[in-house]
């Protein structure tokens, strides 16, 4: 078994047992990414990576070291990291050096953990595909005509590719569960709240939220355990006791009582992708749960509210990028009006520029009423079909995407590149958990099964993922290499 | 025609937290550009604001002193526009939900007293500020300013005149500095106006189409802008033209209000709750807490000092016109209530005339209270009169010691001995024979020249009622 396949609770015990040094894993992975043509990276931070990983050898040897001391990662380029490029994936912040740590790069640096480089994504978080970042497509590892999924596309490949051992990524949409769907890895959405924002570069504040991608979920609630907590800094981040999320990955879930809803089943699911997901669900009734099939009425309004509502919030957002203060400025402006224009046509890309627009309308005097307000009274219909299904079931499952991972270039129009998040928006309306973890694959492809938990349900959902990994063995499949 | 003004005013006042609204920079004034603001305040990306309860914390007490509603779940908007030194491209800012509700504050202009209705006040941050004039061809933009807590105060178009307009807006500035909230600083921006000025035919409901005047620090342009910006009204209307709404830019320099933006030119703030914080929860503890926090408010104790200290209503709504007015005044009251009255005249009379010819605040009085009352005292207790007693201020003011110490060295203090005084007397009307004849006679007057002849001799410091008295008894 070599590095890269290697969990983090495997590198851990490994480090512990001087099997090989921090230093040593983490050459192995510059060197893959070296030689990579997966585009996963924006930046790649080898020196920081070989002092972080020397300081955490000294760290281990003194017997100081933590679980994640010396275990190399990905950091999805959307977090603010002092001294480093953080772009966002957006030619408007190419030039941006941060000045300072997010709170999540300040908890994994407490962590001692090793960052490899900043991860490519979709131009600030907008995109299912990873074909909207500035720097390039990044490349599905299971097939590199296929796209990752996105926006967290670099991160996803990252991991699936054995170019890091996890990755970290951001959910706004789907961001986090869809990417790690396509590329046949686990990844957590938690309870909007559960991560402190600050320092993570905001598409759509209410919605946004960080969480880990990983090869298991066990890694997952290792990840999340440096991740989670409140933050000053962010009013929006809950002052909720962090538990250990590792603490009950092997209760028994024997007595689950699994919701299926209708809607998630239509027209729309590819067949291939359905008969996966199925047979995973059968995978837990074997294992002693019960399945019910529930109806969340109000999903079909989720694409229009999410479409609504993140374009809003971003439309705001982006406005501190005007190229007076930091980030991209167009050469020789003539005066103030042709310095926002021009450098915020030539420094944003097509999508984002598209949903600035959507916004700024939706926003806009005489509309707000209709869209704006009506997309917040859906938003509020959808959180109250998940608080009915949950007196019922402990978890709702069904597919993450409704395909595998598509031709990259093949979806040229934007409705329906949006389609593809049918079935992750409605947990970032709602505020809730969910997660991605592999179950199957379709021609060759990973099928992601997603799990949507109620609010601050965590432990249970990497406790029913874990149980599930322990039964099945699709999350350690590898991509063939060459 | 006959034409009636109609003014509403819009109040900014900055609250005297020690840091920003949303950030833990300094709110500092005067400090070297950008040197307050953090990455909050700079708008960098990923930075999220945290609100300051103390700004929070003095809108209520505000709230709480005008009577009016609050709010106890309030919501922060943002109102989205380009500006250099709008570092976001939108200002956090309260629109449909404001912490305060509707209040009413009391104002007395030529004795009559008027209330005006206080729509709102809202919490906000300020803005940057930008230097058009420091670098050629180039506009600096300095953000120490930025996110400074601003309480915007609106009011009811309930003001008829430059002069009421101008009444409300002291009564408010007045009553911030009360309950300690707004340093009320002008020249640093700490308190400005703007006004939203329209004219109708005298008993016309409707109201007419309004301009809005902007940029106005002190009391004195907001009456001069006002009145200018009527003038200019009524000039298009009786030429049968009609005002456009729009923004109006004072120029206290040129003395003129010129067009900033029309109604069309207008932005569309696209306002939308921010996202970044959660909705303003005030507990009913919290507003107890505050309500019993707060000091007696200039009403409470204008009504005081009429019944406490038998101060006329003038007189009184004087003394607490000012917070530090009223805190000199108090102080002089100390172990001198009985003297309240001949307090009140000193404070407002010569002390005034002093502060005013040297352009001085009442804080900067050289003389202190105490020692104003040291003098009260000796007027009450007829060691000197009233008329001494103004040689004696001037020479406090000079800083040639306390009443007393001044009393003594130049040997001021009041001839009361009856016998002393008496000699005087018989000395006057034994030396002026020709006028005890017209006395006599019946020239009743006449006894003024006796008394100023007597005063005279004794260096003015014979008791004036002892004196008076003593001549009448002998010229009779």
């Amino acid at each position: 078994m070599s590095i890269h396949t290697k969990t983090i609770a495997q590198l851990a015990q490994g480090l512990k047992n001087k099997e090989f040094s921090s230093v040593e894993i983490t050459q192995h992975y510059l060197d893959r990414i070296n030689k990579s043509d997966l585009n996963a990276f924006i930046t790649v931070t080898d020196e920081l990576a070989m002092q972080q990983a020397q300081a955490s050898d000294d760290k281990i040897a003194s017997g100081n070291g933590g679980i994640l001391t010396g275990i190399p990662y990905a950091h999805k380029d959307i977090f603010c990291t002092q001294g480093v490029k953080t772009s966002v994936g957006s030619k408007m912040l190419d030039n941006f050096i941060s000045p300072y740590d997010a709170t999540v790069s300040h908890h994994l640096n407490q962590a001692d953990l090793v960052m490899l480089g900043k991860s490519n994504m979709d131009e600030f978080a907008m995109g299912s595909s990873n074909e909207n970042s500035f720097y390039g497509d990044v490349k599905n590892p299971w097939n590199k005509n296929k796209i990752p999924g996105g926006s967290s596309g670099g991160s996803a490949a990252a991991v699936a590719g054995g170019l890091s051992c996890f990755a970290t990524g951001t959910d706004t949409g789907g961001s986090i569960r869809q990417p790690a769907s396509l590329c046949g890895i686990t990844g957590l959405k938690p309870t909007y709240g559960r991560v402190s924002r600050y320092g993570m570069i905001a598409y759509a504040s209410s919605l946004d939220q960080a969480g880990p991608m990983t090869k298991t979920a066990e890694d997952a609630a290792i990840v999340l355990n440096a991740m989670a907590g409140f933050d000053e800094k962010d009013s929006t981040s809950a002052q909720q006791d962090v538990p250990d999320y590792t603490a009950n990955l092997n209760d028994s879930i024997k007595d689950l009582t699994i919701g299926l809803p209708k809607e998630f089943f239509s027209e729309g699911l590819d067949d291939a992708v359905a008969t996966e997901v199925m047979n995973a669900v059968k995978e837990f009734e074997a294992m002693g749960a019960t399945v019910k099939e529930i109806s969340l009425p109000n999903s079909a309004y989720a694409i229009p509210t999410y479409y609504i509502v993140a374009p809003c919030e971003c439309s705001s957002n982006l406005s501190r990028l005007d190229g007076v203060r930091y980030g991209y400025r167009c050469d020789d402006p003539k005066d103030l009006e042709d310095l926002y224009l021009r450098s915020r046509s030539e420094g944003f890309g097509a999508e984002v520029k598209r949903r600035i627009m959507i916004g700024a309308y939706a926003l806009s005097a005489g509309y707000y009423d209709a869209y704006y307000l009506k997309a917040q009274k859906t938003r509020h219909l959808i959180s109250e079909d998940f608080k009915k299904a949950f007196a019922d079931v402990d978890v709702i499952m069904g597919p993450v995407s409704p395909t595998t991972a598509f031709d990259l270039g093949s979806v040229k129009d934007s409705v329906s590149m949006y389609l593809a998040d049918i079935y992750t928006l409605s947990a970032n309306l709602a505020g809730l958990p969910g997660m991605s973890i592999p179950a199957g694959f379709s021609n060759k492809l990973p099928v992601g099964l997603q799990l949507i938990g109620n609010y601050w349900s965590e432990s249970k959902l990497l406790n029913i993922a874990h149980q599930f990994q322990k039964q099945t063995d699709w999350h350690a499949k590898i991509p063939e290499e060459g | 025609m006959e034409w009636e003004t109609v003014i509403g005013l819009e109040i900014h006042a900055q609250l005297s937290t020690k840091s920003k609204i949303f950030s833990s920079a300094s709110t500092l004034f005067g400090q070297a550009p950008n040197s307050q603001a953090c990455a909050v305040d700079l708008g960098l990306p990923g930075v999220l604001p945290v609100l300051n309860v103390e700004a929070v914390n003095k809108a209520i007490k505000f709230g709480l002193a005008v009577g009016a509603h609050i709010n106890q779940r309030n919501i922060f908007d943002r109102k989205n526009y380009f500006y250099p030194d709008l570092p976001k491209g939108y200002q956090i800012s309260q629109m449909d939900i404001p912490i305060v509700g509707e209040g009413e504050i009391e104002i007395t202009v030529d004795g009559e007293v008027k209330i005006v209705g206080i729509t709102r006040a809202h919490l906000e941050e300020d803005a940057g500020k930008s230097v058009h004039d420091m670098f050629n061809e180039y506009t600096a933009v300095d953000l120490n300013r930025a996110g400074t807590p601003l309480l915007e105060i609106v009011s009811e178009p309930d003001m008829r005149s430059a002069k009421e307009a101008v009444t409300y807006a002291k009564k408010i500035h007045s009553l911030l500095q009360y309950i300690g909230i707004c340093d009320g600083n002008m020249q640093e921006g700490s308190f400005r106006c703007d006004a939203n000025v329209s004219i109708r035919p005298i008993g016309q409901e409707e109201l007419g189409t309004r301009a809005e005047l902007k940029n106005i620090n002190s009391f004195k342009f907001l009456e001069r802008a006002i009145n200018l910006e009527v003038e200019r009204q009524q000039d298009i209307l009786e030429e049968g033209g009609s005002v456009a709404q729009e923004t109006r830019l004072y120029d206290a320099v040129k003395h003129e209000t010129r067009s900033m933006r029309s109604k069309e030119e207008a932005n569309d703030y696209r306002y939308f709750p921010d996202p970044d914080l959660l909705p303003v929860e005030i507990s009913n503890e919290l507003m107890a807490s505050i309500k019993a926090s707060l000091p007696e408010l200039p009403v409470e104790k204008k009504a005081r000092f009429i019944a406490q200290l038998g101060l006329n209503e003038y007189d009184a709504d004087v003394l607490t016109s000012q917070k530090s007015l009223a805190d000199y005044f108090e102080a002089t009251l100390e172990d001198n209530e009985k003297n309240a009255k001949l307090c009140a005249n000193w404070v407002m009379g010569e002390l005034s005339a002093l502060l005013n010819k040297n352009q001085l605040e009442i804080d900067q009085s050289l003389v202190s209270p105490q020692a104003l009352s040291l003098l009260v005292t000796r007027i009450g207790d007829d060691t000197i009169s009233g008329k001494i007693a103004k040689d004696v201020f001037k020479a406090m003011w000079e800083g040639e010691g306390s009443a007393d110490e001044i009393i003594k060295s130049k040997g001021l203090k009041q001839m009361t001995d009856t016998g002393e005084i008496e000699a005087i007397v018989d000395d006057t009307i034994a030396n002026n024979t020709a006028q005890v004849e017209q006395f006599k006679s019946g020239n009743e007057k006449i006894l003024g020249f006796f008394v100023g002849q007597a005063m005279k001799a004794t260096q003015g410091k014979a008791n004036p009622k002892l004196l008076n008295e003593l001549l009448r008894k002998k010229l009779s």
